[in-house]
């Protein structure tokens, strides 16, 4: 009896540090002890400009990211977010350059291929009844192969002045893409916590038999969800586009790793049932901080792919040891 | 005319044919009770009646209204509710959310509807007290309760939203001896107020201390539907393992 007192009592704690946001304590301890550590070991690492610079980095993955959290709390994964993201922006770099649309189209053209892959991806998901991580697996080739069709396997240089703002502006000092990823993040989290769609999502995570029998509409909410990562994963690729100016077949290798580790990071529930959009801004953070303590420090590239990877063991791991709480599975 | 009206419900899998033109009704203000062994079809002629699966073929009529084709949300607005075996709950969301499930109360906020945490938790709380259920919390996560915590959730999901027909499926097989007069006590409420109730239940005792009407179900069709004071335990017992079936009696001499 006093010790499910006492576990009531923890819960309650735990859910008010948490609060609305349900950001996890330990990611903001990882987060800031990793913080801590670089600072000490490199004097550059607390600059303005450096701090802006990881901003500046995190927010493309950081924008995978958020799509990720959808679909991973729904108890789904997306694997093509770097396909799509690097699909995305050679569409959008050839729709402006090659045939001389004006601005808005590049940048409609890149959010519309990323959000109609998305809807394939969710499509064959729910129609076919393909595990998501098949079909998205399918996609992770198709998209890039297409890219690098479309491409012929080189850069699509120079995009319109007003889209390379979006990659490269600095209003007010802070980079654009920093800015879109706040303003996305933001939107993300009312959209997840506190509308229906949201909910669903993380109700199919949790139940999806109970979420059906209960009238939410499963198939459609999943098209939804998979639509709103490819869209995300259109907006990567247009802050990386406009960053780099140029559209890119080979952009976002990998980004998949850091996307889903950054999303785990944050807390959101490998198994569906419950995500955090706030959670995922630290967890991608914590990704953004250590590739830019990695680069600080001088360690080699390939040692950061090492580095990542494990950090995605590691914090599923961490998971498994916590979720003796009973409503984690 | 009948509040629930079922005739020649089918329904397979692949080549197995789970129902195999069910016909009963269910009046208001009554409870009927659904036995028949494991596999006789019990669920899945329930999930058809809400929807979760479609029929292949036969009508499903509430109040004189087809329900084939309708998906569980438009057949829970109805007034069609069921209490499923496994509870249906969402285990890692709060109890109030798992009242609300599927009709979450909103307010509009610069045109966008969010979910209004506040009102739904005052209401389930309301919910919860009317029907004497101890709950520690509506804000508790539903993982965090105990079974019979849990089924109360359920049960409080049910009836929140002034059902006409309420489906249990095996309301009773987890619970203690106490907690199984409570649920009893609740099918005979619920009558009272003119709702009409389905038992889908193994536990026969129960099913002949609360129900009008005794429906039993053996391979996907119905082999009896007799008024319980014209039956009697021994009959329906025998209906249920099929001896009664013509064609099995003479099989195993």
């Amino acid at each position: 009896m006093a010790s499910t007192t006492t576990q009531a009592a923890s819960a309650s704690w735990r859910q008010r540090i948490a609060g609305g946001a349900a950001v996890r304590l330990e990611s903001l301890i990882v987060l800031a002890v990793l913080c801590a550590v670089m600072a000490a070991l490199s004097n550059a690492f607390l600059s303005v400009s450096n701090v802006l610079n990881i901003l500046l980095s995190t927010s493309v993955f950081g924008v995978l990211a958020i799509g990720m959290t959808f679909v991973i709390c729904s108890a789904g994964i997306d694997l093509s977010v770097g396909s799509i993201l690097a699909l995305s922006g050679v569409v959008g770099a050839m729709l402006t350059s090659n045939l001389d649309l004006p601005w808005w189209a590049g940048i409609v053209g890149c959010l519309a291929m990323g959000a109609f892959t998305g809807w394939v991806n969710g499509f064959l998901i729910t129609k076919g009844a393909i595990p998501p991580f098949i079909v998205t697996l399918g996609m992770l080739g198709v998209a890039r192969g297409f890219a690098l069709v479309l491409s012929d396997g080189v850069s699509i240089y120079g995009l319109p002045s007003q889209m390379v703002w979006l990659g490269q502006g600095r209003p007010f000092g802070v980079p654009t893409p920093v800015i879109i990823l706040l303003l996305t993040a933001l939107a993300a989290h009312v959209l997840l916590a506190h509308t229906r769609f949201g909910v669903y999502a993380q109700v199919i995570g949790d139940n999806e038999g109970a979420a059906r029998a209960m009238g939410v509409r499963v198939e459609r909410q999943k098209v939804l969800l998979y639509t709103l990562s490819g869209l995300l994963s259109g907006l990567a690729g247009l802050l990386f586009a406009a960053r780099i100016n140029s559209g890119e077949p080979t952009a976002g290798l990998s980004y998949e790793l850091t996307a889903i580790t950054a999303t785990i990071l944050g807390g959101t529930n490998l198994f569906g049932g419950r995500g955090s959009v706030a959670g995922t801004l630290i967890g991608a953070l914590i990704m953004g901080v250590l590739q830019n303590g990695l680069n600080l420090l001088a360690v080699r590239p390939f040692y950061q792919q090492i580095a990542i990877g494990a950090v995605l063991i590691l914090a599923v791991w961490l998971d498994r040891i916590s979720s003796k709480e009973g409503w984690r599975r | 005319m009948s509040l629930l009206e079922l005739t020649g419900v089918r329904k397979t899998f692949g080549a197995i044919e789970a129902l195999r033109g069910v016909t009963f009704s269910v009046e208001a203000g009554t409870v009927v009770g659904l036995v028949g062994d494991n596999g006789a079809g019990k669920s899945t002629l329930m999930k058809t009646i809400t929807g979760v699966y479609q029929p292949d073929g036969g009508d499903i009529r509430f109040d004189g209204v087809s329900l084939v084709g309708k998906d569980p949300g438009a057949i829970r607005q109805a007034g069609i509710e069921m209490i499923y075996q496994d509870l249906a709950l969402a285990r890692m969301r709060d109890v109030a959310s798992n009242i609300f499930l599927g009709r979450e109360l909103t307010r509009s906020v610069i045109g966008v509807k969010l979910i209004d945490s506040k009102r739904m938790r005052a209401e389930a709380e309301a919910m919860i007290a009317r029907l004497g259920a101890r709950i520690p919390s509506v804000a508790q996560m539903t993982g965090q309760l105990s079974g019979g915590q849990q089924q109360s959730v359920a049960i409080a999901r049910a009836l929140t939203f002034n059902p006409r027909l309420v489906i249990m499926d095996e309301p009773t097989a987890a619970l203690a001896v106490r907690e199984v007069e409570h649920v009893l006590d609740l099918i005979r409420t619920l009558k009272a107020q003119g709702i009409a109730v389905i038992l889908i239940s193994h536990r026969l005792t129960d099913v002949f201390s609360v129900c009008d009407r005794i429906v039993v179900l053996r391979q996907g069709a119905v082999i009896a539907d007799d008024a319980t004071r014209d039956t009697s335990m021994n009959a329906v017992v025998a209906h249920i393992v099929g001896a009664t079936d013509a064609p099995h009696q003479g099989a195993h001499p």
